[in-house]
């Protein structure tokens, strides 16, 4: 019922993507999507493609999982492709009925459509490819710079962590209360929206108590720990940049440099 | 209601690499009116299969039969079946969520379609079994009673529901000794006093097992791999130390006498029986 919910998709390996820096790997995304905004010809797209394929293939990560991670933007991006077909002025390509779709409606389309799916595809591949846990020790990092014009960064990032730890917990709980009342002859799935909204009750309020009472545990056993947040605060496995790392951060910036030179210089 | 189990298998996560075989070929036959104990180290798939039982979870192969009634055919209506298979979980008073005792325990045999007056008796008659006051803890809140009341307040509301056959996981974990002693007690009383209900006792303790029950079911990787009378399991000691479990202690103890006591009989598993066993022996050394 609630087996098929994965939050932070990730996908386990020991592949050479997986053990990249994650500040690397966040890098290498914003870089990867600047490119992409940089592109305005179809022509761009196949050393777009080239890279992430490799990537992907390096990561050794199923099919499978990649279509899965597109599944959430497909009607977005059949709406995007019918927009943009149906109202981009233009010469005509076909009618139906009141409405026409242009041959520059329709280049314009596919390739908006390309630009999505790589932008999910290559978020995708970061979100398959490295644990929340790290995700958030990454992003904590980079936003160090940023503490000095007040910025909470290791706040931000324990919050993060502690509700991407606490969302298998809670999704668990959830599974539980759900089976223990539906032994009990609740019904979660039948009747209008009002009679379900209604039958909610029997599994919000045991999960609201269950929260409240697991974060006060929690904040307990943080204060027992002489928690008391980021100051002069070291961590167990301290991020470390390695020669691959440094070499893949080139890679992509070498990518985006020719990119940008190909598209104002040369021409 | 007799309970008959065949080639179970359960799958979570098929196809994933978080793929386990929880259950891997279960075949059971549970007698009507019978008290049966299932134990199994934690992942053995105790509670795979009692969540089966009672129709929550759909095998991926296998069949369960009820009376003769296939559950785990498409049509069958689930409502009925956990009319009639009554689960109490884990930590079951974590289920609560009503303003008052008596709602929450109305909550299941409300939603059989029962008629009020019907429901207020099921409610009584249920707090009694459990043994709490109906009058003292009707319109008190369920969060403001202790562990063991609360405990007791979510068994009486699937005991409410007059099930056929009634699960019970771990129903005395995190409990203090006498509250222990006092669920296991009503637990008891309930078998004595009900010879057609079927009971299913899932527990770590192997003393409250060999106490109560008629039948063990030892559970290990997703299979059966002994089930019997509690003098039949308790013999395989080397077996249930090698899936995790243990015998009662007192078999530990009288095993250690019979090297003094050559003659003296080893498949014992409660204290009385020990005791009995122990004096029969003293008296006969006196008389020889």
């Amino acid at each position: 019922m609630l087996k098929n919910i994965t939050i932070g998709q990730y996908f386990p390996g020991d592949s050479s993507i997986h053990k990249l820096d994650p500040r690397i790997k966040i890098i290498s995304v914003i870089l990867y999507i600047a490119a992409l905004f940089f592109m305005d010809k179809f022509i761009y797209y196949i050393p777009a493609i080239i890279l992430l394929t490799s990537t992907i293939l390096v990561a050794k990560l199923p099919f499978k999982y990649i279509i899965k991670g597109l599944k959430p933007i497909f009607i977005l991006i059949i709406i995007t492709f019918l927009i943009n077909t149906f109202m981009t002025p233009g010469e005509i390509a076909f009618e139906i009925g009141p409405i026409t779709a242009t041959k520059e409606g329709l280049r314009q389309a596919s390739f908006m459509a390309i630009r999505l799916i790589l932008l999910v595809l290559c978020t995708t591949v970061l979100t398959l490819t490295t644990s929340p846990i790290l995700l958030t020790d990454g992003i904590e990092k980079l936003l160090n710079p940023f503490k000095r014009i007040g910025l909470p960064a290791h706040e931000l990032a324990m919050m993060m962590t502690i509700a991407l730890r606490f969302i298998p917990t809670l999704l668990e709980e959830t599974d539980k209360i759900m089976k223990a009342q539906m032994a009990r002859g609740a019904d979660f799935e039948s009747g209008n929206i009002i009679k379900r909204a209604k039958n909610l009750i029997p599994l919000l309020v045991p999960l609201f108590i269950s929260a409240f009472r697991r974060a006060d545990e929690l904040a307990m056993a943080m204060e027992a720990r002489c928690y008391r947040g980021g100051e002069n605060r070291t961590r167990m496995r301290e991020l470390e940049l390695k020669r691959f790392d440094i070499v893949f951060l080139i890679i992509v910036l070498i990518y985006l440099i020719l990119i940008i030179l190909f598209r104002y210089f040369i021409n | 209601m007799s309970i008959e189990i065949r080639d179970l298998v359960h799958i979570y996560s098929e196809g994933t690499p978080f793929e386990k075989r929880a259950l891997d070929g279960v075949n059971l036959k549970i007698e009507k009116g019978k008290f049966i104990g299932l134990i199994g180290h934690t992942g053995s798939g105790k509670s795979t299969l009692i969540q089966h039982i009672n129709g929550l979870i759909k095998p991926n192969s296998g069949e369960i039969l009820i009376n003769g009634l296939n559950i785990t055919k498409k049509e069958i209506k689930m409502r009925e079946v956990r009319q009639k298979v009554g689960l109490v979980f884990q930590y079951p008073e974590h289920q609560l969520f009503e303003e008052t005792v008596e709602k929450d325990i109305s909550f299941g045999p409300m939603n059989l379609g029962l008629k009020e007056d019907i429901i207020k008796e099921r409610v009584k008659d249920s707090m009694e079994k459990v043994g709490l006051d109906y009058l003292e803890y009707k319109d008190r809140s369920p969060f403001e009673l202790s562990g063991g009341q609360k405990r007791r307040v979510a068994i009486a509301g699937v005991i409410a529901m007059n099930p056929e056959v009634l699960i019970l996981d771990e129903p005395t974990a995190g409990l203090d000794p006498k509250g222990r002693e006092d669920i296991l007690g009503q637990i008891k009383i309930l078998n004595d006093n009900n010879p057609d209900l079927t009971i299913i006792l899932v527990s770590h303790s192997m003393e409250d097992i060999a106490n109560l029950v008629d039948k063990i079911i030892v559970m290990n990787g997703g299979k059966v791999e002994l089930y019997g009378t509690p003098r039949e399991i308790f013999k395989n000691i080397e077996l249930l130390e090698r899936v995790g479990l243990a015998a009662p202690q007192v078999t530990y103890v009288m095993k250690a006498l019979k090297n003094k006591y050559p003659d003296i009989d080893t498949e014992i598993y409660t204290v009385e029986q020990a005791r009995d066993e122990i004096l029969r022996v003293k008296r006969g050394q006196e008389n020889a």
